[in-house]
């Protein structure tokens, strides 16, 4: 299976995006912003960081960028997408995600490792972990702030489409305490906190992220 | 010529808290009565021609496409100024 990595200019986690691809046992396959298209990949990771140094607003000019047209006519055909951080932020500005991402509540960045429960088990990146499980990945971000207005949050938790919240502490000020959210159809998961930074024991507090990856790769082969 | 300024502010039901540290900054400096503080954008458009209401439409189209997220933001759209 070929999972594309897209890099924006300002990307800052594509290569740990593409490592945690590979340990999954599937192949990496790097995207430029400026492609035109997917060179045939099974799915894509919209990875972390600041794309265009967060100007405008986190992930509004990345929405703009050649690649992005192609990723949201083929997640409009169903191919998996996932979108971390930065790249969930993208999601959201591109409408494959509804909501938006603002400033923490706090105003600080934060990085720690972070409680999640994993609440959705259905979509393609997280059918390798049983529902509701606790998992402890990394968490670091200056707008992580998930806001919608109420209809939304009660649509989204009415249908089962929060993927992951957070346990224990609410690190932004994220509204009912969401961590991650996934489309209608299933197959566009956004997510803040960053599964692809805990793949490894040396590098990561565990492995807990590393099934986002095998979980793609075991809906492929399905 | 003509400039015309598009202001953006998140909406009122979104909380800001760029804007709550400036208000929390400014009883520090000594300034006090000031009960609230929103932060927003201002974008100045440079147009070349005339401002016709096609144009002015079009500026609309920008402001809700990229200047502003409907989603958590409202945006004005002023004529500062014509050059005829």
């Amino acid at each position: 299976m070929r999972i594309g990595v897209v890099t924006f200019p300002g990307s800052l986690d594509d290569v740990d995006a593409s490592r945690a691809v590979g340990l999954a046992g599937a192949e990496a396959v790097p995207l430029w912003h400026g492609d035109h298209d997917l060179r045939g990949v099974d799915a894509v990771v919209l990875p972390g960081g600041f794309s265009y140094g967060d100007y405008l607003r986190c992930g509004a000019i990345s929405r703009f960028s050649p690649v992005m047209t192609e990723v949201v006519a083929a997640a409009g055909r169903g191919m998996p997408v996932l979108g971390i951080c930065n790249g969930f932020q993208v999601l959201c500005e591109s409408h494959l995600l509804p909501g938006a991402l603002i400033r923490n509540d706090h105003q600080r960045f934060i990085c720690r490792d972070q409680r999640l429960r994993i609440e959705n088990n259905l979509t393609p990146w997280t059918t390798g972990y049983a529902q509701d499980v606790e998992i402890t990945v990394v968490l670091k971000n200056g707008e992580g702030s998930y806001v919608a207005d109420g209809r939304t949050l009660d649509r989204l938790e009415g249908e089962g489409r929060v993927v992951a919240r957070y346990v224990g502490v609410n690190p932004n000020g994220s509204l009912r305490d969401i961590a991650g959210i996934t489309n209608e159809r299933g197959n566009v998961v956004g997510l803040m906190p960053h599964p692809e930074h805990a793949v490894e024991d040396l590098t990561g507090p565990g492995t807990d992220g590393l099934r986002f990856f095998t979980s793609v790769l075991a809906a492929a082969l399905v | 010529m003509a400039r015309v300024v598009v202001d953006v502010m998140l909406k009122p039901e979104i909380l800001d808290p760029q804007g709550k540290a400036v208000h929390g900054a400014l009883p520090r400096l000594g300034f006090d009565g000031i009960t609230g503080v929103r932060q927003g954008k201002r974008f100045e458009l440079e147009l070349d021609g005339a401002l016709t209401s096609a144009r002015l439409a079009e500026i609309h189209e920008i402001a809700e496409k990229l200047l502003s997220n409907p989603v958590i933001e409202d945006f004005e759209v002023h004529v500062a100024e014509v050059e005829a």
